[in-house]
């Protein structure tokens, strides 16, 4: 029988770092996406973070895969939902200045990259906010992208 | 008249978002304006009617880089309200996580946002291609703040366990000693970090600022101590309604806090270290000397030394605090709830960090203020720019831009806790 370590060596470690503030408006829709995944999906670590560089940056090291689910500011109509492979290059910044911090998830990756610890599958699944105010909900267009994203993330890890 | 233009449309590598316009005619630098555009918090009106008890967790939201330095002076000032001490183990506890969040923050901006000025990258990316162990060396000693949050807090963001009156969970003194391991090897990083920094490059000027900070006794201040400056301001935190004020701007949503007496001030690491030095421990205080601080420091880009510092020391004092740490009898002091007005001030990485409460009878809070460090440097940094700008406007537009951006990164505002910031807007004239 084999135990957790045995477990923890030999299968490739898969996470699933969602981003967000929780209370500011649809920035939440990363952390809510972790709570909809997080019964669904056994081996797979699913990890919420703020969106501070250093602190995504930890997270991305020693994984073989990463998901990241984040909320972005691109133009589109708020609630559209788009799969970005950042393994072979840079995600366009611009559209992840939604971070209240000026070092954010972009930073993060590249930095990744230029210390070698990108894992090696790096995929973002951006959902397009509309509303960023303190202590408001999550709009009803980003909050329905929940459950998509959710399905499509598991669809994406367990090729089913 | 000789008129030019300089617009930068967004300000790199600060907390939040904003923006800056500086305005020359005929080669003199008139005006400098931080302007910020996002809307001003709204948490002084969220506490109204909330629980004293429940201010810690609400006011540790306004930040996600310093949520202890919200916490912290929340807590003391209910204490100050509900007329209780907190002391021994606890207190030092305090002191602990404080240091926690100094490392953590100050790590990142004299790695992540500052160092790249000096070396002449357009950031840690780029950085980090030619410095990759340098940059490593930064990313582990930000663990070692983490870690101690982590352990003290409850969690690495927005700590969950700190109450007005203590903890929820006081730690086991075997919890501490893997913390202690890490610590040691993070002290020899934040040497390695003073050393580093100190062999920068620096623009040779200094300005005549009035430092404001807390001065503890015989400490190094993080949680408590008198609001001293170096113009003879010693008074209590009661007493700060008295002597400091704040004026909204037309330009900015953020309010700028001055000295009624005097004007602008400046908070932060360079007062901290101004006010304080003498209370460092030796390993930070020969380190400062080696690297050539001085007593005082007043030329701002070398703050990227004094932050080395400060982290050099929270380590050891970390180590300290951990070596002595008796385990308390109880977690938290009891508190009842009464009518009163409370007042505190801690050190933010940043800077002072004020807070007022006024509560009914029944613990419910009746009003609330809150002065964030950065609206008490912005008229500080503005005058920086107006000062340093003049002899700049020459350069090339980029350049110019460059050392802007680098004079307000000096400080390390924190415009996510005063509002918002990026932008700058440059007017030459021309």
């Amino acid at each position: 029988m084999s135990t957790g370590a045995d477990r923890a060596r030999e299968a490739p470690r898969i996470i699933v770092l969602c981003i967000g503030n929780p209370d500011r408006g649809d920035d939440a829709v990363g952390r809510a996406v972790a709570r909809a995944l997080s019964a669904s999906l056994a081996d797979v670590e699913i990890i919420e973070e703020e969106g501070e560089a250093t602190r995504v940056l930890a997270r991305l090291e020693g994984a073989d895969a990463a998901y990241i689910v984040d909320a972005c500011v691109s133009g589109a109509e708020p609630g559209e939902i788009r799969r970005i492979d950042v393994s072979t290059g840079p995600l366009p910044r611009a559209a992840f200045g939604a971070s209240t911090h000026g070092f954010g998830l972009a930073e993060a990756l590249e930095l990744a990259r230029a210390l070698g610890v990108l894992p090696s599958r790096c995929i973002v699944y951006a959902i397009e906010g509309g509303t960023f105010d303190i202590g408001v909900p999550m709009s009803p267009v980003v909050a329905a992208a929940v459950a998509v994203v959710a399905d499509r993330l598991r669809m994406d890890i367990l090729g089913k | 008249m000789i008129v030019k233009t300089i617009k930068v449309e967004q300000l790199a590598r600060v907390e939040g978002e904003g923006a800056l316009k500086v305005v020359a005619r005929d080669g003199v630098v008139q005006s400098a304006e931080l302007n910020i555009f996002e809307p001003p918090r709204f948490f002084e009106a969220f506490l109204r009617d909330r629980m004293y008890s429940e201010a810690p967790d609400i006011t540790a939201r306004i930040c996600g880089i310093c949520p202890v330095a919200y916490q912290m002076s929340a807590i003391h000032a209910m204490e100050n309200a509900l007329g209780v001490v907190v002391d021994g183990p606890l207190r030092d506890l305090r002191r602990l996580l404080y240091c926690g969040e100094w490392i953590e923050s100050h790590t990142l901006h004299v790695y992540m946002l500052h160092a790249p000025d000096f070396l002449g990258y357009a950031g840690a990316i780029e950085m980090a291609r030619d410095h990759a162990d340098i940059v490593r060396r930064g990313l582990d000693l930000k663990k070692a703040g983490n870690a101690i949050i982590a352990l003290l807090g409850g969690r690495e963001i927005h700590p969950i366990n700190v109450r007005v009156g203590g903890f929820y969970r006081a730690p086991r003194r075997r919890e501490l000693q893997p913390l202690a391991e890490e610590l040691k090897r993070a002290r020899d990083g934040a040497l390695a970090t003073v050393r580093w920094t100190a062999g920068f490059d620096f623009p040779d000027v200094a300005r005549d600022y009035e430092f404001v900070a807390l001065r503890g006794d015989g400490e190094y201040p993080f949680n408590q101590g008198r609001i001293v400056s170096s113009r003879g301001l010693d008074i209590a935190a009661a007493e700060y309604d008295e002597h400091f004020e704040e004026s909204h701007v037309e330009h900015s949503t953020a309010l700028h806090a001055h000295l009624k007496a005097r004007g602008a001030y400046l908070t932060g690491p360079l007062a901290r270290y101004a006010l304080n030095a003498a209370s460092l421990s030796p390993i930070a205080r020969e380190a400062a000397h080696e690297a050539g601080l001085g007593t005082i420091c007043a030329n701002p880009f070398r703050s990227i030394i004094v932050r080395a510092v400060e982290v050099l020391y929270a380590c050891d004092e970390a180590l300290r605090i951990i070596d002595q740490y008796e385990e308390p009898d109880r977690s938290a002091v009891d508190l009842e709830p009464r009518a009163g007005i409370g007042f505190a001030a801690t050190e933010a990485p940043r800077g002072m960090l004020y807070h007022r409460y006024q509560l009914h009878a029944d613990g419910k809070i009746a009003d609330a203020r809150i002065v964030p460090p950065t609206s008490q440097n912005q008229p500080s940094i503005e005058e920086d720019l107006k000062i340093f700008a003049t002899a700049w406007l020459d350069l090339p537009d980029d350049a110019l831009r460059h050392r802007c951006e680098q004079t307000i990164r000096n400080h390390d505002p924190c415009i996510s806790c005063a509002t918002h910031f990026l932008r700058l807007d440059v007017d030459r004239g021309g």
